[in-house]
């Protein structure tokens, strides 16, 4: 690397926290439940990033502390005591309760893996009890997701077996398409982290080769390494190339014939690269912005660049982990602004002053800068849509051309009506 | 400690952004972790506000927790204040901040801005949204006019003061804000319709309003308390500081506009305005007393929503729409006490409560035809198969539509005939597409404007009747101890033919006589057994 240009600001951020990921993880492990000790913030704000669809029954839910919770800690461990109680006994299907820590517990210093601790004795293996912080002081929108698994990673367990192990939650369809390639690959066993039943969890040990799905899995990443696995450097599986290098990883790891790992994927990619051109036609020399949010910001940048064509203006991200990131920036054009954390007033200037085409941002700068006369994509759309692999390369950048189609039709319909 | 799987309302300080963002000139710096900056995204997505909420959030994190968070609020402060130069500044903290207390309020007090700097203390760990737009409001209103030199105007006060000042008479309109149900228009129609009386608007707020706007409040003649969730307390500092008086009917319905305008007519000393305008101006009346509207005698509603919006409904429902009101409530502990009073005139019991699943217990043990309620209570009437309309915030971006819909006025109650019927007609007619699901003409999968309730409410229905004949999935004690009754395919067939908004009841009803009168089997006897026996 050393070609992009490594930035750092500071000041007012526009980034959700870690609660957020509780959002795609409850649906990811239906016998999960996810109980947030926090505030009715911490409850507003989880309830509004998922948007409206709420289940009669929905498997995340709020511990609101309340002024006496607030005065004694003793009263308060009692009182989570309770609520789990009432919730378990309610609710028998849950067989793993993850307690989510928040700014407010952590400044209170609440101390959630003790309160785990004490009712995992309690309950005695019927239903098992995790903690990790969300916090907003701590952890920002994907990185929630990081601390869930970093949870799990001590529950794996041990295996010598030669495996491979996909990390990061994706969408369920999505995964059963990358495992059957890997099984054509020739990969004998592939499993993931988080699994589909909380309770079913993939083993661990030496002989397991991981393959991280999404880029901000830092800790649980170094977790499995104290396991004994070995994490592959690649970039992310966003893209046609991105995804053929993240999977050539794992077959160069497990040692299978470059030949036959070629016959497998190149039709893939000379299938993606027909089914990406008219969007890269849509998408060529125009200019991006991605201000910071998901951790997602890198390899779609690298993404858009290479195989879209797209100008980068500048990528945000909340935070860089240099060593998760070092095979995403090697790919990233020279002189690339790459911008660490934020001043979203700053940020904003910047957008105004260089006008891009399209602007990646959070829900709340969304309309705003519409209004402004610039297209944008949510990017929390990006972590609900089935993205990865090379087979949903054209599906990813027309997530991105959509936008700036939209707003072609309107100007014409504009154009025609004057 | 409180387990809450869903929220009516936010945490106060949105109440507090309701205030700063639907007013003008003013800017609000928060004391807050980077995750409460999702509250922007009420603003910009569910009111579709093409500008940012005029805040500035600290977005403290642990590391600063260490070392001076006091100097880390007072560069947001002093930098917020030289890039936006508010004409009036609040300074506030979110749930987080309240427990480091580094007190911004009194920092900014402290720093020698030139605009009136208000400090506001939510207790978030107490209090909610509303609650805390009221606070702002007032807090705003009071910290503003002490900024002003008091004049002693408050004993003088007359609202009749127009009379012999030679103009007509004005009025403030209080409380409207963003992420309010339907304010904008609310504000439109009153204008237009205390125009008509020759009563001028003189000051709106907190929507659109500047901070010079509320130093002119004590000018008017008198407050219009439009949503006293919001505005009560401030129009009760009014009076109390300026002997403004203030009206305390809301102008939702025929009847409440009428009442409204004679309490205006009156605090204004005005002659009485003429008693049948709404029957000349609104065509609820007309529409309501049409033949048509015979199917409407009866039905019965559940309502559900905010207090100022539910109570309006309850009148309207129960006294221009012949409807039966069969179960009222709010979540909205602040004004339990009228919703109380409102449920009791109506022989009910008042449902004062803010768990989403006790309200959907209560309407589907209500068994009603029609639910208006919240965004949830949609969700919740979906899940019954029970058509709804939404009255009242919360709301979904699709409760803010795009054409002109006020609530208040006479429009507002030509509005709300529609928006309620409307609901009602689509349930009749996937009612009477049930009826006729298996005579030949019927095509399957053809639906109504209803769309995919059909399917989701047969599903539900499914659900329902196996947790009903499952005894393991039935939470009371003393019913799985009994055999539950078994439902012949006949009996299964006769209730088939009840409509099904009350399907549940009667299987329920039926179930519990069976069990009380001791046979196994439920046929078609016993379902008619039943219904005499439950009506009797
Ligand atoms: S579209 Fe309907 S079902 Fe979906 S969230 Fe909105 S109200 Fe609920
Ligand atoms: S930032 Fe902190 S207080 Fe705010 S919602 Fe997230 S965890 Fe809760």
């Amino acid at each position: 690397m050393g070609s992009t240009t490594l930035l750092k600001e500071s000041g007012p951020r526009e980034v959700f926290c870690g609660l957020t990921s509780i959002v795609w993880l409850h649906r990811r492990m239906p016998d999960a439940f996810f109980l947030v000790v926090g505030s009715r913030t911490c409850a507003h704000l989880i309830q509004s990033a998922a948007g409206v669809m709420i289940f009669a029954e929905p498997r995340f839910g709020t511990a609101i502390l309340e002024e006496r919770d607030l005065a004694g800690l003793a009263d308060a461990h009692e009182e989570l005591d309770r609520v789990v109680n009432d919730l378990l006994a309610r609710r028998p299907e849950i067989r793993t309760l993850f307690l989510v820590g928040s700014c407010p517990s952590e400044v209170i210093k609440l101390d959630l893996a003790r309160v785990a601790e004490r009712l995992n004795g309690q309950l005695q293996g019927g239903v098992r009890v995790l903690n990790y912080s969300g916090s907003g002081i701590e952890t920002t929108f994907t990185q929630g997701e990081d601390g869930a698994l970093k949870a799990m990673v001590p529950l794996m367990p041990n295996s010598n077996e030669a495996q491979l192990l996909l990390v990061g939650t994706m969408a369920n369809a999505v995964e059963d398409r990358l495992k059957h390639l890997f099984e054509r690959l020739g990969i004998p066993s592939v499993s993931s982290l988080p699994p589909r039943q909380s309770t079913d969890l993939p083993s661990v040990g030496p002989g397991t080769r991981v393959l991280l799905t999404q880029p901000y899995l830092t800790d649980t990443a170094r977790e499995l390494k104290d396991r004994g696995a070995e994490i592959l450097q690649a970039p992310f599986p966003l893209g046609a190339e991105g995804s053929r290098l993240w999977m050539e990883a794992a077959a160069k790891a497990f040692g299978i014939n470059g030949s036959h790992v070629a016959t497998i994927l190149e039709p893939l990619m000379v299938r993606a690269q027909k089914a990406l051109s008219p969007y890269k036609e849509q998408l060529a020399g125009k200019r991006i912005f991605l201000m910071p949010e998901s951790q997602l910001e890198i390899p779609l940048a690298r993404f858009l660049h290479r195989e879209c064509g797209m100008e980068l203006v500048e990528v945000g991200v909340p935070y860089l982990n240099r060593d998760m990131m070092q095979s995403e920036l090697e790919l990233l054009p020279h002189n690339t602004q790459v911008m660490e954390g934020q001043h979203v007033e700053k940020q904003l200037d910047r957008v105004r002053e260089q006008r891009p085409d399209l602007v990646v941002c959070g829900m709340g700068l969304a309309n705003p800068l519409e209004a402004e006369e610039i297209a944008t994509k949510w990017s929390i759309e990006l972590i609900f849509s089935p993205i990865h692999g090379i087979d949903q390369a054209a599906d990813l950048a027309e997530l991105f051309a959509r936008p700036l189609h939209r707003r072609d039709l309107l100007n014409n319909q504009l154009l025609v009506s004057v | 400690m409180e387990l809450t799987l869903w929220t009516y309302e936010g945490p106060p300080h949105v109440g507090a952004m309701r205030i700063a963002s639907s007013m003008e000139g003013v800017h609000y710096v928060l004391h807050a972790p980077q995750g409460d900056t999702y509250a922007d995204l009420l603003f910009t997505m569910i009111e579709r506000r093409g500008r940012r909420p005029p805040v500035t959030y600290t977005t403290f994190q642990a590391r600063d927790l260490g070392g001076d968070t006091a100097e880390l609020v007072k560069g947001h402060l002093r930098e917020a204040v030289e890039r936006f130069n508010p004409e009036a500044l609040l300074v506030g903290e979110s749930c987080t901040a309240e427990l480091i207390q580094d007190q911004p309020g009194s920092l900014a007090s402290g720093m020698g801005f030139n605009m009136p700097v208000v400090g506001i203390e939510l207790p978030a760990y107490s209090k909610k949204e509303n609650w805390g737009a009221s606070e702002t409001f007032y807090q705003l209103v009071r910290g503003i006019l002490s900024k002003q030199p008091s004049e002693e105007s408050g004993v003088s006060h007359s609202p009749a003061a127009w009379k012999s000042e030679g103009r007509r008479p004005r009025v403030n309109l209080l409380g409207p804000t963003l992420l309010g149900f339907r304010c904008r228009d609310d504000i439109l129609e009153l204008e237009k319709l205390l125009n008509q009386h020759g009563i001028d608007v003189h000051v709106v707020a907190p929507l659109e309003a500047r901070p010079a706007d509320l130093m002119r409040l004590p000018n008017a003649d008198l407050n219009v308390c439009l949503y006293p969730e919001i505005a009560e307390a401030t129009c009760l500092w009014l009076e109390r500081n300026y002997g403004m008086p203030f009206s305390k009917t809301v102008p939702i319905g025929v009847g409440a506009t009428k009442d409204f305008l004679e309490e205006l007519h009156q605090l204004l000393e005005m002659p009485a305005p003429n008693p049948g305008e709404g029957a000349e101006q609104s065509k609820l009346p007309w529409y309501s007393q049409s033949v048509d509207s015979n199917y409407l005698t009866g039905k019965r509603v559940f309502i559900f929503g905010d207090g100022t919006h539910a109570i309006a409904a309850a009148r309207i429902a129960d006294q221009e729409l012949g409807f039966k009101v069969v179960g009222l409530g709010t979540y909205s502990r602040e004004m339990a006490r009228p919703v109380r009073a409102a449920a009791k005139e109506l022989g009910l019991e008042a449902l004062i409560s803010d768990d989403y699943l006790a309200v959907e217990a209560a309407m589907a043990e209500a068994a009603p035809e029609l639910v208006l309620g919240t965004q949830m209570e949609r969700h919740s009437a979906k899940r019954l198969g029970i058509p709804c309309a939404v009255i009242s915030t919360p709301m979904h971006v699709q409760d803010v539509p795009a054409r002109y819909s006020p609530q208040m006025g006479w429009e507002g109650a030509n509005v709300i005939f529609d928006s309620w019927v409307h609901p009602l007609m689509m349930g009749l007619e996937e009612h009477l597409i049930g009826m006729f699901r298996h005579d030949f003409e019927f095509v399957d999968g053809h639906q109504s404007h209803l769309g995919h309730l059909g399917g989701h409410q047969s599903q539900t229905e499914q659900q329902q009747s196996q947790a009903a004949t499952n005894p393991s999935t039935q939470s009371n004690a003393d019913s799985s101890s009994e055999e539950s009754p078994l439902w012949t395919p006949e009996g299964e067939a006769e209730l088939a033919k009840i409509p099904f908004f009350v399907r549940g009841k009667v299987r329920r009803n039926t179930e519990k006589y069976a069990r009380q009168a001791g046979c196994r089997r439920i046929d078609s006897e016993t379902v008619y057994d039943a219904k005499v026996h439950f009506r009797a």
